[in-house]
């Protein structure tokens, strides 16, 4: 006997199947395209933000091999600039004051734009940061000289609605200044919010005499970049760091990490939700074309060829999955881009539009895995083909396979507890692997396992007193679990996963939303920008505290320090605390008795995890020396971390009485808006265009917007899934019971009524609905324990409070037993149209 | 008359005329006040140039210039950074075995200890570059460029020249176009040099200029062409022009002190340069008569003296810094040698 050709009967298998169900094809196709989509979308998004906001830094620092910087925006004394610039292998340091300004406001009560001030020694920028450097108007040289006036970035000009020659108002340090426009920087990035003058006037103009924010620096060509780094950072003094190129990349990276995380876990979702829908599609129709396989196993064809065929098909839907994925998650970058922004809406990234690339090589990446995805989830169907006796299902059809099989629980299981071990392991190269491992092998274990736990929950309901149709929906469930397992595995690899996402996000808006409560309990709050010339000095602070309808008044004072020289630096703050910790921080359990004679610090949960530090230990920090930490607090907004000490200890061992911050807690009944406009006539001129005044109701709406705004995505993209998981689940109803027809016919003959099959059917998919869900409900809170007790704390340093989003939950379940059971009528209904004694015949 | 006000152009400075003090004739020249720097005036300039001789016997020019600018006098501004003096310095190496300029150039704003032209006495530093006059009385002078460092002492073997009238050079019609001049001629050189990473030991002869003013150069002016030559029986020539648009002299002027110490100053007639063979450059386009003949009147006669260069391709396109297309190099006379600087020849010189 010669085996036949394999390409005609493919051709003819393949394309036969496909004519006759497109939809289900469609559905596995989408779904494969949906989580390709996402997967591009996002790391397109991603890159082209991240690019960018490089580029804003990279035009703020212009370039330079090396950077310095102090660490408070204070600065550092100036005398630092000659030794530094002595240190061989440095070419040129070129020195610069660094203000954070303000335009003026476009509209009168608006707020300015924020702007970057540069104050520096334009001969020594044109060797280390050339870009940097002005053009004056009328002349086609560089301005070296810079004596007069500021040159302003294309985007600043056109904020301040200046042009050159014309007089801008720049605020910063607390001082307001007139200055006149020189000319345009033409080598800052477009989105750059930049104006450069010189250092000389900076120092002078802005009360920076004496100090120095940064140092550009170029080596000399040839030098050994180690060694020269390694004498910086041996002359540099504790308040000054160097800031590498990588690093400001790293930073900027690791602000968007959440948004990477997270939706890089819903691309994963819509992903395998795929595979289970290509699974499941893959599955019936090997199912149903028992036969047609038989036949061509009859006629010669290997097993070899049968699975080759099957995982052809599947390469094939993911190929067209894949390359509608990569379209459209272009489309979707675009989309967002232009709707959003580079940051997802989450305001990390500011102004300027975001150029999008098209990238061959991720979108190659994300084609091949959704490829993978597709191929593996055709792999056990194809083996199923394979495996196949001719014989048998040449007679019967659909194999549903011997009712007393014994189903084993210990591959799911396995697969579970495996899952629950990966959840325990620390992260891996700072990344949560693991927690994304055990996130996989508990759905894949979750899946596995249905097939039993159809046959543990339907066996026990089998023996009770039912009505017939559902006494018989239970037994076809029970006696043929592995066709339960095919409809089941899309439930409830969409449901968990789902599930898991919602309940991940809601317990990390709760948690915020609590936090922020915790946060800011006083009425009004301000804080000053610009505190290059010391925040708010004491004379202030008293007029402010005596302002009309003002109770009291608690001053912060925030300060970077760096706790090691490679470390980013985390934000100390000098705040009332040691009267109540609990009402000045948001706590995570008590705040432990401070033993006589030292000195007590309050560290945020990030630089705890970071930092290895627990409550009762003594560390030494900078600028203060030895403290005791007498307890952590939750912080979602500063992720390299924060330290709080009381107000009193820190003017004590700082010597700083400056504040950055105020916070103002009113009499009973006092309206705020009348004390905010005293305190806004209160700051003098400088200041108080640096200063935000703001109502912590107000706040805490913006702050949530913005988080709901960066979620937008994630609910939109949740809600598509889900539609796209109850698709599948009618999809593969409909297929299945197109595959029983001759069973219904037997069950006709014997006297069985059409509409007691009906409620059969219907009774069959709601079970099956509502074990999915159920089954996919409690899959995904252990699975959403895993994201928000593992993967979370890993990512971000941060611990968050459980909490469900009931009403979701609720209409998921009801949801997917509805859609189950009407798709399961709706389809018997066709099934049952045709003639019962055709139907029957046929089998025979 | 040297690179002149190259600063000038580049910084171009808020401050009047009447902000600097004025050259002015009758002035006395003080030493080593006068060796140090005058920041009171526009401008100023230290500008070494000499021939060396290597152990190898291979002949070699070179260049090392240091310019101070006054470019502003930021009143009332207590800045440690205000900006008030400018420091520049160039160096060239003239090398026949590779047949142009090898060159190089600092500036900075002074201050910090890391730029400073010290008043008082000759004490010059520009980042890793220096000139400084010990209590010997010998200059010696630190520079280095890319794949070129120079490292040479400049021991003085005759008093100072003061050209002009005792120190007071005037450089057009008008009697406030002049500067404070005087030179160092016969200079004996010992050091060493580097050349493509190469360190070797030098001997040779230098001439230092050292000039300040406050003017500009006169509107007409388009150019100038400057010509220093230590004679090897001890005497000093020096000659410059200046230039209009056709070529013409506005101005000329030099000394010749002969072995002797005869000085004889030259008033513009008795100055003439006359064009012979011109080289043209492949880099710019500029056309530089690089081996004139100069006619001298002294008093024994007028002289004429053939100038051959060391090598042809002496230019310097210091463009991209700002600075100006110019040609100046190393060359001989018969019984003499030295340096020639031409400027204006690409495009008129502007200040």
């Amino acid at each position: 006997m010669r085996a036949i050709d394999l390409p005609p009967a493919c051709g003819w298998l393949i394309g036969g199947e496909w004519r006759a169900h497109p939809g289900r094809l469609v559905v596995a196709v989408l779904a494969i395209a949906v989580g390709v989509a996402l997967g591009f979308a996002v790391h397109l998004v991603n890159t082209a933000a991240l690019s960018s906001f490089a580029r804003a830094v990279g035009s703020v620092s212009g370039t330079a091999d090396v950077q310095a910087r102090s660490i408070s925006p204070r600065g550092v004394d100036e005398a630092l600039y000659p030794r530094l610039a002595r240190i061989p292998g440095v070419a040129t340091v070129s020195p610069v004051v660094e203000l954070s300004g303000r335009l003026p406001p476009r509209e009168a009560g608006m707020g300015g734009q924020r702007i970057t001030v540069l104050g520096i020694d334009s001969l020594r920028a044109m060797a280390a940061t050339p870009s940097l450097l002005g053009m004056p108007v009328g002349n086609s040289g560089r301005d070296l000289a810079l004596t007069d006036g500021i040159y302003l970035s294309r985007a600043a000009m056109v904020a301040a609605g200046a042009s050159p020659g014309k007089t801008v108002r720049i605020v910063a340090a607390g001082v307001a200044r007139d200055l006149r426009v020189a000319g345009v920087l033409a080598g800052a990035g477009e989105e750059a919010m930049l104006g450069v003058l010189d250092i000389g006037e900076a120092q002078w103009r802005f009360g920076q005499l004496g100090r120095l924010q940064r140092f550009d620096i170029k080596l000399d060509e040839g030098a050994d970049r180690d060694t020269v780094l390694a004498r910086l950072e041996a002359t540099l003094p504790a308040e000054a760091e160097i800031v590498r190129a990588e690093d400001e990349a790293s930073r900027s990276a690791s602000l968007s990490r959440a948004y990477r995380v997270n939706l890089g876990m819903l691309a994963m979702v819509a992903l395998l939700t795929g595979g289970f829908l290509v699974f499941s599609a893959q599955s019936l129709s090997v199912a149903r074309r028992g036969p047609q396989f038989a036949l061509l196993r009859v006629l010669g064809m290997r097993p070899a060829s049968l699975r080759a065929l099957v995982l052809l098909e599947g390469a094939a839907l993911g190929l067209v999955g894949a390359t509608l994925g990569v379209a459209a998650g272009f489309g979707m970058a675009a989309g967002v881009l232009a709707i959003l922004g580079g940051d997802l809406g989450g305001g990390y990234f500011r102004g300027g539009s975001v150029p999008l690339n098209f990238d061959p090589l991720a979108a190659a990446g994300f084609a091949a895995l959704g490829l993978a995805v597709a191929v593996a989830s055709s792999w056990w169907p194809a083996a199923t083909a394979a495996r196949a006796q001719p014989a048998v299902a040449l007679k019967a059809g659909v194999e549903a396979g011997d009712p007393r099989d014994r189903w084993p629980a210990w591959p799911g299981a396995a697969l579970l507890a495996g899952g629950g071990l990966a959840a325990l392991a620390p992260p891996v190269f700072g990344l949560p692997l693991l927690g994304y491992a055990a996130m996989a092998l508990l759905l894949a274990g979750g899946v596995v396992i249905m097939p039993w736990a159809a046959r543990a929950l339907f066996g026990p309901l089998r023996h009770l007193r039912w009505p017939l149709p559902v006494e018989l929906a239970l037994a076809r469930l029970w006696g043929a679990p592995a066709a339960a397992a095919v409809a089941l595995s899309g439930i409830v690899a969409s449901t968990s996963l789902m599930v898991a996402m919602a309940v991940m996000v809601t317990s990390f808006r709760g948690s915020v939303d609590e936090w922020l409560g915790q946060l800011l309990p006083a009425d009004v709050y301000i804080h000053v920008e610009g505190t290059e010339a010391g925040g708010l000095p004491r004379e202030l602070q008293a007029r402010l505290a005596a302002i009309p309808g003002v109770r009291s008044v608690a001053f912060v004072r925030q300060l970077p320090i760096k706790l090691s020289p490679d470390a980013p630096a985390v934000v100390l703050s000098g705040q009332p605390v040691r009267a109540d910790p609990a009402a000045a921080l948001p706590l995570i359990g008590a705040t432990l008795p401070v033993p006589t004679g030292a000195v007590p610090v309050w560290v945020s949960e990030p630089m705890a995890w970071l930092n290895d530090i627990e409550a009762g230990d003594r560390i030494t920090l900078p600028l203060v020396g030895p403290v005791f930490v007498a307890g952590i607090w939750r912080d979602y907004a500063r992720q390299f971390g924060a330290v709080a000490m009381d107000e009193a200890d820190f003017e004590r061992l700082t010597g700083d009485t400056g504040k950055t911050e105020a916070a103002f807690t009113l009499d009973p009944g006092q309206d705020a808006a009348p004390v905010m406009r005293a305190v806004r006539a209160a700051l003098p001129e400088g200041v108080r265009e640096q200063t935000i005044i703001a109502e912590p109701r107000v706040m805490r709406v913006q702050a949530l917007a913005i988080f709901d705004q960066s979620f937008m995505v994630t609910y939109a993209l949740e809600v598509i899934a889900i539609l796209i998981g109850l698709v599948g689940v009618a999809t593969a109803f409909s297929a299945q019971t197109l595959a029983r027809v001759r069973e219904f016919g037997v069950m006709r003959h014997l006297g069985v009524q059409r509409a007691q099959i009906g409620w059969q059917l219907a009774s069959e998919g709601a079970a099956l609905g509502l074990l999915g869900a159920l089954a996919g409900l409690s899959l995904g809170l252990v699975m959403a324990q895993v994201l928000i007790q593992v993967i979370n704390p890993q990512s971000f340093h941060w611990t968050m409070e459980t909490r469900l989003p009931w009403g979701l939950l609720t209409g998921l379940v009801t949801a997917l037993v509805v859609a189950a059971a009407g798709t399961a009528v709706l389809a018997g209904r066709r099934a049952l149209s045709g003639e019962a004694v055709l139907a029957v015949r046929d089998d025979w | 008359m040297r690179l002149l006000l190259l600063l000038a152009l580049l910084l171009g400075t808020p401050l009047a005329a009447q902000d600097f003090t004025p050259v002015q004739p009758g002035r006395v020249m003080a030493f080593p006040a006068d060796h140090g720097a005058h920041p009171d005036f526009r401008t100023e300039w230290w500008y070494a140039t000499g021939w060396l001789t290597t152990a190898g016997g291979e002949k070699l020019g070179f260049q090392v210039t240091f310019f101070r600018s006054r470019v502003g006098d930021a009143a009332g501004n207590p800045s440690k950074f205000a900006l008030k003096q400018v420091l520049f310095a160039h160096a060239a190496l003239s090398d026949p075995k590779l047949g142009r300029l090898q060159h190089a150039q600092r500036i900075a704003r002074a201050g910090f200890g890391l730029a400073e032209a010290r008043t008082g006495d000759m004490a010059l530093v520009l980042d890793d570059w220096s000139l400084r006059r010990g209590a010997d009385g010998v200059m010696r002078t630190q520079v280095k460029g890319d794949g070129f460092a120079l490292d040479l002492a400049l021991a003085p073997s005759q008093p100072v020249l003061l050209q002009g009238r005792g120190g007071y050079s005037q450089k057009g019609p008008d009697p406030a176009e002049a500067s404070h001049y005087y030179t160092m001629p016969q200079l004996k050189v010992s050091g060493r040099i580097v050349r493509a990473g190469k360190a070797e030991a030098v001997t040779g002869t230098a001439w230092l200029d050292r000039e300040w003013s406050s003017t500009l150069l006169n509107p007409a002016a388009t150019g100038w062409d400057w010509l220093g030559l230590n004679m090897d029986d001890g005497g000093a020539l020096t000659l410059f022009r200046v230039r209009r648009k056709d070529g013409s002299a506005l101005w000329a002027g030099g000394s010749y002190r002969s072995a002797k110490g005869e000085l004889t100053v030259l008033a513009p007639a008795d100055v003439r340069f006359v064009a012979a063979r011109r080289w043209k450059s492949s880099r710019t386009g500029a056309t530089y008569p690089v081996a004139p003949v100069v006619e001298v009147r002294l008093p024994g006669g007028v002289r004429r003296v053939p100038v051959t260069p060391l090598m042809d391709d002496q230019e310097l396109d210091s463009r991209g810094g700002g600075g100006p297309v110019y040609w100046e190099g190393a060359v001989t006379v018969p019984g003499g040698r030295g340096y020639l600087e031409m400027t204006g020849y690409l495009t008129p010189l502007k200040m």
